[in-house]
């Protein structure tokens, strides 16, 4: 891994994190900023970070009400994320999407559904359009667990290997054990298979499970199943497993250590108790900074430095987002229809 | 466009002609489904498309969820899909891709994405459909912002709305066909047109009440006025075609014109399409009304088989009639 992607990396992971822990701030004054429940991928920013590295800007992806991360990692502003998370007119989607649906048109996220497995067949009918223009462009579904519950994901299973559509369907089982993130079994949710991964493996697509606090292993599975859609293979299935933040309380999240500190990287006992544990076994972002400090990559002034120019980006990304005034009400009614 | 030539063809005829142009003239339609006159006798006059451009249709398994969500997105990446989907009954497998899907991606995305898919549906009381292959779900969709919902009555109008909806249209639609339109027939003109949305037409002029019909109910009121003529009631047929966009103006000017309105469709009563109607006439309009407003649907009853109990619930020729004696005696 040249230092320099790895660095890359690491900072699109913490410009996640930084983004994310400024939405609880939002949140927790109060004043209406985020009116309604919302939900973080804190825990996730490897899968988004790794994943999304492998695709070009042109390249689709479809996602959920747990966009945030990816809409960053595909190279979306976090000031103009913000402002759509908290509904103001220099949103990607000018206030209309909220936090459920941020999308940006521009860079490949055409459309994002808040329905649980809403976005599978979507994907899928962008893989559709691909394949009937013998095109090259890859799309790419996240989805978390819960999906494979709704009726839609079998449907959608079926008719992606009949049809053998470029497709790479990544799905995201946030509650797994650390111990349990290497190996067959993945007790989730309220479903009845001891593996996830078995589900898609039944319709006989092909199947990987990868560690989804591992950004660099997530980058490796991803690209390799990248090239392989753009040769016109698929569909492809990602089982990647997280281990809950323990701040991801539902759906009203609360930062139960504080912001991250990065120097937790190379002194993890300073990292307050309800997040220690989870910090030390599963934590993507600081997980992979003492991964570059181990390796020589980087310094804790390094470290520091970058995630003061982070924070700076997300400050700055905050101040765009306030003073983005909220929508006109006049545009109520425009753009229902194209 | 001028059109001189007609020709006399099945309202079946012309909707397997549109679909044959369409596909012979855009590249980017794709159908999934293609039965599009379903198992009516006129099921045949479709065979020869269907070979025609086997190409590009695909026979999907029965997924009407996922389908149909394939096609929205299929249609966002610059595709034009047409979705068959039989019995319009089945879309209500599809509703959360049909309304909580396609209606938004337009106004979540601050009009930067566009969906043009088709979802061609067979509806109505079609003879022994039983109740759950009888259904009208022209009131739901009506009701679902972002989407267009297209009811043809004729085969003139099925051709033209269908090849605008597919080669020009930027916006997802319902496209409505009645089941036991498939056999009539009527003047369709020669060559490739198309009739854009939000364009009612008056299919029958009259001074004294408007009848303002959708679909198979237009033929019904045709002939409800031709019998309320001779009792010297001249009723004006008008047909929306379209609901959504909806030709307010064309309705208004005749409700202005003869101050009586019936307003018929082959939907349950309740918030149904008349209702619709009528609550739009009657918001624009109250001052130029001389008598009540009268709605011709079907009660909100499951339709059952028995013929007897079915055909005591077809909002028939004789129901509209009476509609429109009870108010023109005014």
């Amino acid at each position: 891994m040249p230092p320099e992607l790895a660095l890359r990396f690491l900072r699109t992971m913490l410009r996640i994190r930084r983004l994310e822990e400024r939405c609880v701030h939002f949140a927790e004054q109060g004043d209406g900023l985020i009116r309604a429940h919302y939900h973080l991928s804190i825990g996730q920013e490897a899968a988004a970070t790794g994943a999304c590295a492998a695709l070009f800007t042109t390249d689709r992806v479809f996602t959920t009400h747990r966009n945030h991360g990816h809409v960053v990692a595909k190279g979306g502003d976090p000031g103009r994320v913000l402002a759509e998370i908290i509904g103001r007119s220099g949103g990607y989607l000018g206030g209309r999407g909220g936090t459920f649906h941020v999308a940006a048109p521009d860079l490949g996220i055409l459309h994002t559904s808040a329905i649980v497995g809403g976005c599978l067949p979507l994907a899928a009918g962008s893989a559709l359009a691909t394949q009937r223009r013998r095109g090259q462009r890859v799309t790419l579904v996240f989805f978390g667990d819960g999906t494979m519950e709704e009726g839609v994901f079998a449907e959608t299973m079926n008719i992606a290997q009949l049809w053998k559509l470029p497709l790479i369907f990544y799905m995201e089982n946030n509650s797994v054990s650390p111990l349990e993130r290497a190996g067959r079994g993945s007790p989730t949710s309220a479903h009845a298979a001891t593996a996830l991964s078995d589900v898609p493996r039944a319709f006989g697509i092909d199947t990987s499970v990868v560690d989804g606090t591992d950004v660099e292993a997530v980058h490796a599975l991803v690209r390799r199943l990248v090239e392989r859609v753009r040769f016109g293979l698929g569909p492809f299935f990602v089982e990647s497993r997280t281990t809950r933040w323990p701040g991801n309380y539902g759906s009203f999240p609360k930062l139960v250590g504080g912001d991250t500190d990065i120097s937790w990287a190379w002194d993890l006992a300073a990292a307050p108790d309800p997040v220690r544990a989870w910090t030390a076994e599963s934590d993507p972002v600081i997980g992979y900074a003492a991964k570059l400090l181990w390796r020589g990559a980087t310094d804790p002034d390094g470290l520091r430095a970058l995630d003061a120019a982070v924070r700076a980006e997300i400050d700055d990304a905050a101040r765009f987002a306030l003073g983005s005034p909220p929508p006109d009400a006049a545009e109520a009614l425009t753009h229902v229809y194209n | 466009m001028s059109i001189t030539e007609t020709r006399t063809l099945k309202f079946a005829e012309a909707l397997a002609e549109a679909v044959d142009e369409i596909m012979a003239e855009d590249p980017r339609v794709l159908l999934i489904g293609a039965r599009f006159t379903g198992h009516t006798p006129s099921a045949p006059v479709m065979e020869p498309v269907i070979r025609r451009h086997a190409a590009r249709i695909i026979w999907p398994p029965i997924a009407e969820l996922a389908y149909c969500g394939i096609a929205i997105g299929a249609a966002m990446e610059g595709l034009r899909p047409i979705v068959e989907m039989s019995t319009s009954t089945f879309s209500y497998e599809a509703i959360p891709q049909i309304v909580n899907e396609a209606g938004l991606i337009s106004s979540m995305s601050n009009g930067r994405v566009g969906a043009p898919v088709i979802f061609h549906m067979l509806y109505g009381i079609r003879g022994a459909g039983g109740p759950q292959h009888s259904g009208s779900p022209q009131p739901w969709y009506w009701n679902s912002p972002g989407l267009q919902v297209a009811m043809p009555s004729c085969a003139a109008d099925v051709k033209g709305l269908l090849r605008w909806a597919a080669l020009r249209s930027a916006n997802p639609t319902v496209f409505l066909d009645h089941q036991q339109l498939m056999e009539l027939e009527g003047p369709v003109p020669e060559g490739a047109y198309e009739i854009p949305f939000g364009q009612a037409e008056v299919k029958r002029p009259g001074r004294d009440v408007t009848i303002v019909a959708t679909s198979i109910q237009v033929s019904r009121a045709l002939l409800a006025a031709e019998r309320l003529a001779r009792d010297g009631i001249e009723a004006e047929v008008v047909d929306p075609r379209t609901l959504e966009p909806l030709d307010r103006e064309t309705i208004f000017a005749s409700v202005r014109k003869t101050g009586r309105v019936v307003v018929t469709d082959e939907s349950h009563d309740r918030c149904g399409v008349a209702a619709g109607l009528a609550a739009i006439i009657a918001d624009e309009c109250f001052a130029a009304l001389r008598a009540p407003i009268r709605r011709v649907g079907i009660p909100a009853v499951p339709i059952p088989y028995a013929e007897s109990l079915e055909r005591a619930l077809v909002p028939d020729v004789d129901r509209i009639v009476a509609a429109a004696r009870s108010i023109a005696a005014n």
